[in-house]
């Protein structure tokens, strides 16, 4: 196993919020040393006996890599769309170095069977980490809970129907009763499904103008009321997958609070479009829950910065070219993003509204946290999952040179600052950028 | 006179001096069309093709008209009888349809924005005929028309669009048109039917329709569609009728010389009364026919002298 020294690079510690600069050695997978100023190294690695090889930052940005929860890959059903191999080299290329997989595939990961295949597929093909989840109801309909003892024994992480919300509360109760004594994780799409029924946008002056069908923001917060009433009842685990409007946020700092078990995160385009970016019928840009409104937008980074969302994904959505060069309303949601997220999310931080330590805190700590693994760190001890990246590097998006198998992102053509120089994974460094 | 749009697919990119152009226009066309001889050069040797995603037997028929009047060869294609159900993409049918080089195509779709979509791949002139509940341009400015000729002017008029508001593209054209004309607009109906952020297009909103159309003098019915009618949208027919259907007692709160409008087919006893939409002193429902020709004409004519000053392309 080979040593590597990171030097020269400004250390991001989402943990303590603290960027100082330094180097870490990397030996056997794990992060042994931590080190910053006044440590002479070439002693410490006589003393030690070690010859790593050495990788000048050149005073570039070392940060945990990142933790995307919520990432479709096209297997099994639709590897045309993306495939193990390509989703994996897309998430290398963006720094993102555990990929947790959604379960609404073709057919949906509801068998431990289905997943012992995904887990394979991901081991011959993806050079980063992968941790799948599981659907929480057979089939994804909201009748009947999957096996959800055999399938965390096979691996599953999380359980999750994705955007199909389990409208019957019975079943979503018990599921939910089943699953706390289980410890499982739950994560949810908080959305009233009555009433977001056929909604392609939200509703407002701009979807009225554009005659789209919408739904009222106000359906997310019914929602996730819903779900933390359920909370309350069952004591679940409880992740709300995307939070994307002002007024849910009051409902989730009460059940926080209330020392309730739940976290919430929200999505990369969230943070950085609004409903507008639609314009003309741009269907790149419809994503699930729809855009929201500007005032929606800042009240969401604002949370993020104030810890009350405590995650951020990308939802990577690979979609491709014959399923959203449609009218609007028909055209497929989604939208890829593990190979953009960083450069798109480091909008935030070149216009001042989030820090680097706060971005990596929703990336790469916490999600780490809540789903118990030992990434996402930078810290003795911890798996060297790792990326570099110069922040300022400016850059033109290119959607044919990305590395996913679907080409659609709403950023293509934009112009952004922020490039990965390298990822490592366990140790082995699997992209040079 | 300037009008340098490729196509026609909204009232929204229409500044007020082409909205000018177009009834300008259209004015000589009503005059040409009552002519006994009434056929013209303006399109000849020009393809027109009316693809019709959706049912519609008025619009088509107008379009169809219009076309033949200028000397257009004019085919129509009723889209939901044909490759739409075999499965093929819009894109594709675009593409097919423009390697028949027609050199305008007019098109209804049930969603909104599909027009443009389709406008972006072909090379002809296109002409929306109704997108959804996006916009339906050429009824806008027939209705701006009708509302010209019987007022002497289309500005500081006040003006009563009544009825399903949200899921009307004859709302939504109108609107952006008699605001960019500058006239004052009231939008009556229940609020189930009015879209969410109307307030914000400097409209007034009533839900109460003898308030609504104090003094106006224009009163535009929309259709409401059966659909809508059972108890998802409003009670029930009848009392929708009593509450928002045009009566004269109701008409009596609008100018004494306000005229009546309404964009076809009408649901007689649902959202206007039989007598009075066939009252020939206030009902100018008629001639908003007649104005549909002679717009079609006037739009399809300036499209066909921009498609003319450009040289021939080849599709990328």
């Amino acid at each position: 196993m080979t040593t590597t020294l990171i030097h020269n690079a400004r250390l991001i510690d989402p943990e303590a919020g603290t960027i100082t600069p330094g180097a870490v050695l990397v030996e056997a997978g794990k992060i042994t040393e931590v080190l910053t100023q006044g440590i002479d190294i070439e002693d410490m690695f006589r003393a030690r006996n070690i010859s790593p090889d050495r990788v000048d930052a050149g005073n570039a940005f070392l940060a945990p890599g990142i933790v995307d929860i919520g990432v479709k890959v096209g297997e099994p059903g639709e590897r045309h769309k993306e495939s193990y191999g390509s989703a994996g080299q897309a998430a290398a290329a963006g720094g993102v170095t555990t990929m947790v997989t959604r379960p609404d595939t073709l057919p949906c990961i509801d068998t431990p069977e289905a997943l012992e295949f995904i887990r394979r597929r991901a081991m011959e093909e993806a050079p980063v980490n992968v941790l799948p989840m599981a659907a929480l109801t057979k089939g994804r309909q909201g009748r009947e809970m999957t096996e959800i003892g055999f399938l965390m024994d096979a691996g599953a992480v999380a359980f999750t129907d994705c955007t199909h919300v389990v409208s019957d509360t019975k079943v979503l109760s018990r599921a939910m009763t089943y699953a706390r004594s289980l410890g499982a994780l739950i994560i949810a799409h908080p959305q009233d499904p009555g009433l977001s029924k056929g909604a392609s946008v939200t509703s407002g002056k701009f979807a009225t103008l554009r005659g789209l069908p919408a739904v009222s923001p106000m359906a997310e917060r019914m929602g996730l009321d819903r779900d933390i009433a359920l909370i309350e009842m069952t004591g679940v685990r409880y992740h709300a997958d995307k939070i994307t409007t002002a007024r849910a946020l009051p409902a989730l700092e009460r059940a926080k609070a209330n020392g309730f078990d739940v976290t919430a995160g929200t999505s990369m385009h969230h943070l950085t479009l609004n409903e507008l970016d639609v314009a003309d019928y741009r269907t790149f840009f419809k994503v699930t829950p729809p855009l929201r409104s500007e005032e929606d937008r800042q009240a969401i980074v604002e949370a993020v910065r104030s810890g009350l969302i405590d995650i951020i994904g990308s939802y990577h959505s690979p979609q491709d070219e014959e399923s959203k060069r449609l009218p609007f309303e028909e055209a497929a949601s989604g939208a890829v993003g593990l190979e953009t997220m960083l450069p798109v999310l480091l909008r935030l931080y070149h216009g001042g509204e989030l820090e680097l330590t706060t971005l990596f805190r929703a990336l790469s700590y916490n999600p780490a946290r809540r789903l118990g693994l030992d990434c996402g760190r930078i810290a003795k001890g911890a798996p060297a999952d790792l990326v570099l990246f110069d922040a300022d590097k400016p850059i033109v998006l290119d959607r044919f040179k990305l590395r996913s198998k679907s080409k659609n992102t709403p950023f293509d053509g934009a112009r952004l600052q922020g490039r990965v120089l390298g990822t490592w994974v366990g140790g082995r460094r699997v992209f040079e950028g | 006179m300037r009008f340098d749009h490729r196509h026609l697919l909204g009232i929204e990119p229409l500044r007020p001096d082409e909205i000018t152009t177009i009834l300008d226009l259209s004015d000589q066309y009503v005059d040409f069309n009552r002519r006994r001889d009434k056929h013209a050069n303006a399109l000849a040797g020009l393809t027109q093709i009316n693809m019709f995603f959706e049912n519609s037997t008025r619009t088509q028929a107008s379009f169809e008209l219009a076309g033949k009047r200028l000397g257009a060869d004019v085919m129509n294609m009723s889209m939901q009888a044909s490759s739409i159900k075999k499965g093929e993409t819009l894109i594709d049918t675009a593409m097919t349809l423009n390697a028949m080089h027609p050199d305008l195509l007019v098109v209804r779709h049930p969603h909104s924005g599909a027009v443009d979509l389709l406008a972006q791949k072909v090379n002809c002139a296109v002409l929306n005929a109704g997108d959804g509940r996006h916009e339906h341009p050429t009824q806008a400015l027939l209705d701006a028309l009708t509302i010209r000729r019987a007022k002497g002017r289309l500005h500081r008029l006040s003006i009563a669009i009544c009825g399903d508001i949200a899921h009307s593209r004859v709302a939504r054209s109108n609107l952006l048109l008699l605001h960019k004309m500058e006239n004052r607009i009231r939008l009556i109906g229940p609020s189930t039917l009015m879209p969410a952020g109307i307030d914000a297009f400097g409209v007034e909103i009533f839900d109460d329709m003898r308030e609504g159309l104090k003094g106006v003098d224009v009163v535009m019915m929309l259709r409401l569609q059966k659909e809508r009618m059972d108890g998802g949208f409003i009670p029930s027919e009848r009392e929708y009728y009593h509450r928002y259907g045009l009566d004269a007692d109701k008409l009596s709160y609008a100018k004494e010389d306000a005229i009546v409008m309404h964009p076809g087919p009408m649901n007689r006893g649902v959202e206007i009364d039989g007598t009075l939409a066939d009252d020939i002193n206030r009902s100018v429902i008629q001639d908003q026919v007649e104005m549909g020709v002679a717009v079609r004409m006037a739009a399809m004519d300036l499209l066909a002298r921009n498609l003319r000053a450009r040289p021939t392309e080849v599709i990328a």
